[in-house]
């Protein structure tokens, strides 16, 4: 059977739009009706071989298992904290999901965690029945104590990170800067100095809103070049 | 001090020329303004003026049901509240909830649930927000129309929008998209939503008195305005995204070009 | 704020029955899928009330009363008397229904049985006036939902006219200043005579007066209010999906025959 795209891709589509007709593949975002195949957001249509998919332009963050994400610590229960990972559901981390000794009686458990604290956390468990279940037991995870919190839309992580990681690694080259991604949004920025941070929160923001242009690499790079120029500036004349 | 003329019965709804005392033809929708994204804290927002309606709508969602208890295992629940303002109409309104808020609220609600993809957030809730700012006539209409537009905003994966609008009759005529005074002095009022690809009718009332030739005649009106409200609100919703797309590039070119 | 009510507690085993019966034409209780169930019409039972019905729809039990008491016009209408239609779910009734503030089910019911009998011009409003912008009649048709076993809206617009059918209003007579009870009673003059029939659409059928089991597998409710000359005075969809424009129309149609036929069972129940 003709498989033909109705839509064009990379172009903006509307949830019940048609984005193509035939024996396509369906994959996210995307629904068929008898030979039609119709968006179920507002976002991007993307061709993948016969694979037909729509990247959503907005939307919060659907946990996943396996997720590297940034919370805060919003209450703290008898066995656990309860962390907003910004997520439809309120995500739990167990005492048990920490490292040390096990079983920390209830009074101990703030000397952990307090109420606004940041964590980085993975995701253990996560299914239609349950709140995502978190742990800190892993390389880099725990609290944050320092640095600058940013937090964008969930759907414009994967272009912050880039193909292959190139996007982020350059901004972390670029800035200066320890950058670490959360899958939920939430991106912590540690830099030498507080402009360096601003730069790289800058040049974050930045790809939150450009996303889906094409050169956004070059304007990145070009963005934080001419910030070190004006701190250039500004340090020869406080200097 | 400004003292605001006191709304008259007016003497004729149609007048010699066939036109409606705002100067429509019977077949013709009141003017429409559609926004969306206006909102910052919101997770999506839309606003729709239609005549002199205006009305407000943010969602918020899906997250976590509060109270637990009304959570639903296999589905997010959709709650839906539409409310008017006490200065929105020509004589104040109480601020509490009516009964005619309530039943709104349940058709408004019941007109979506179709589209809306909830069995992909068990556990949640997507609440909806209709504010009417200023009310003249067919503002559950207006605020379906915008609350569609409010939920892709958020991003709520939905099968697609949903378009509303009513038809009523006037002096014996049937008539398009009715104001407050025609719905008030006319005789008759048809408030109807469609979801255009899957063909099917998700809020539809009527009240006053009509044939069931008329019913018919004014119902495929009304299933038409549907279709091109629903037009409206999808090139509303493009146009918001692609226009970010766009900017970006223009502003590329530019450099290129300097 | 209205929410996705919760589902109702019945087995999914259950609910397939039902909707398998139902999409080969027949349904739990043989009924075809354009028959009412029986329906038992009783009147004048609440001496106290200016009229009164009690319905028996299958199982389901609705008691209607009216009382007519002198009071003010609205502002705006100086020239027409008050009709107010109340319907409430009492937790009698259903071991989902609970005390309180009328649900918005209640409410639904209350406005669309409303609608039916204002739309209709039922009642003359005109002659329920005793002194212009002073003094008029107002006649409060409270409805008692007393067993729920589905499709109350219908129960209680049957009601609802059966009681104002029965209704005896006091002769009241203006003497100067004021309004008295000149003893001695009349009918309430009624012009019209509106019955709510309502469908509903399980899987891909429309079937007329869903029973409560039914109601719990529909996707959608329509009720069409038809008054005496085969008019549409009010319209109603309810539920979670939707109609197509053609079963709508279909709709319409079967109304007409359906609501004559419960109209004359009402006459007949009111007036012997």
């Amino acid at each position: 059977m003709d498989m033909v795209l109705v839509a064009e891709p990379k172009q903006v589509v509307a949830p019940g739009e048609v984005l193509a007709e035939g024996d396509h593949l369906l994959g996210d975002n995307a629904y068929r009706i008898g030979t039609k195949i119709f968006s179920a957001c507002v976002g991007i249509l993307e061709v993948d071989g016969n694979r037909v998919f729509v990247v959503p332009l907005k939307g919060g963050y659907f946990p996943r298992v396996g997720d590297l994400v940034a919370g805060r610590i919003v209450d703290i229960g008898l066995s656990g904290w309860l962390v907003d990972i910004r997520a439809p559901y309120e995500a739990m981390l167990p005492a048990s999901e920490t490292p040390g000794p096990r079983g920390p009686r209830r009074r101990d458990l703030s000397t952990s965690y307090e109420v606004g604290d940041m964590v980085l956390a993975e995701v253990l468990a996560f299914d239609r029945t349950r709140d995502p279940l978190l742990t800190v037991k892993g390389p880099g995870l725990g609290k944050v104590a320092s640095g600058r919190v940013v937090e964008i839309s969930a759907a414009k992580i994967p272009r912050l990170i880039g193909r292959k990681g190139s996007m982020i690694s350059m901004l972390k080259k670029e800035t200066d800067c320890q950058i670490t991604v959360g899958q939920n949004g939430v991106v912590m920025v540690w830099g030498k100095s507080p402009e360096s941070e601003r730069v790289a929160v800058e040049a974050i923001y930045m790809v939150e809103r450009e996303a889906h242009t094409r050169g956004l690499t070059d304007r990145i790079r070009e963005l934080i070049s001419r910030s070190r120029v004006v701190e250039q500036v500004a340090g020869t004349q406080t200097a | 001090m400004n003292k605001l003329p006191e709304p008259k019965q007016p003497e004729k709804l149609i007048d010699d020329k066939g036109l409606r005392i705002d100067g429509r033809r019977l077949d013709e929708l009141r003017p429409i303004k559609l926004e969306v994204g206006l909102l910052d804290k919101a997770d999506g927002s839309a606003y729709i003026e239609q005549g002199k309606n205006k009305i407000l709508v943010a969602v918020y969602g899906p997250r976590e049901a509060h109270p637990k208890h009304i959570a639903m295992p296999e589905r997010a629940v959709i709650r839906c509240r539409y409310h008017m303002a006490p200065f929105s109409v020509d004589e104040r309104k109480n601020p509490a909830p009516s009964r005619r808020e309530m039943e709104l609220s349940k058709v408004i609600r019941e007109s979506l649930e179709p589209v809306v993809l909830t069995d992909l957030y068990p556990r949640t809730t997507i609440d909806l927000f209709i504010e009417v700012l200023q009310s003249d006539g067919g503002s559950r209409c207006a605020g379906i129309t915008a609350a569609s537009l409010a939920l892709a905003d958020a991003g709520i994966p939905m099968k697609e929008m949903v378009a509303a609008c009513a038809v009523g009759k006037i002096e014996g005529k049937l008539a398009l998209d009715l104001s407050d005074a025609e719905d008030k002095y006319g005789e008759a009022d048809i408030p109807v939503a469609l979801v255009p690809n899957a063909g099917l009718v998700t809020l539809l009332q009527m009240d006053g008195h009509l044939t069931l030739s008329e019913f018919e005649q004014g119902f495929t009106m009304a299933l038409e305005a549907c279709k091109t409200l629903h037009a409206m609100q999808r090139e509303v919703l493009k146009k918001k995204y692609a226009t970010m797309k766009e900017a970006a590039e223009e502003r590329e070119e530019a450099e290129v070009v300097a | 704020m209205s929410a996705t009510p919760q589902l109702p507690p019945v087995a999914k085993l259950e609910q397939k029955t039902v909707v398998d019966l139902v999409s080969k034409g027949k349904r739990i209780d043989e009924r075809g899928p354009e028959s009412y169930r029986p329906i038992q019409i009783q009147v004048g039972l609440i001496e106290k009330a200016n009229g009164s019905a009690q319905v028996h729809l299958g199982k389901s039990k609705v008691l209607a009363g009216i009382k007519v008491q002198t009071g003010t016009p609205f502002p705006d209408t100086p020239d027409e008397g008050v009709l107010t239609v109340n319907a409430e779910l009492v937790p009698l009734a259903s071991p989902s229904f609970e005390a309180g503030p009328p649900s918005e089910a209640a409410i639904e019911i209350s406005r669309v049985v409303d609608r039916g009998i204002r739309e209709s011009k039922a009642i003359d409003m005109k002659s329920l006036v005793l002194q212009k912008g002073k003094t008029v009649q107002v006649v409060y048709v409270d409805i008692y939902v007393l067993d729920h076993d589905g499709n109350l809206i219908d129960a209680a617009s049957m009601a609802a006219l059966a009681a104002l059918v029965n209704s005896k209003v006091a002769k009241m007579e203006v003497k100067g200043d004021e309004v008295i009870n000149k003893g001695g009673h009349h009918q309430l003059p009624l012009n019209n005579y509106p019955v709510a029939v309502t469908f509903a659409k399980v899987d891909r059928t429309i079937i007329v007066d869903p029973s409560l089991e039914e109601e719990q597998v529909m996707t959608a409710r329509l009720t069409v209010t038809i008054d005496k000359n085969g008019d549409i005075c009010a319209m109603q969809k309810g539920g979670l999906y939707g109609f197509t424009p053609d079963e709508v129309r279909k709709v319409v149609h079967m109304a007409v025959g359906k609501a004559a036929e419960n109209r004359a069972r009402i006459m007949a129940a009111a007036k012997g």
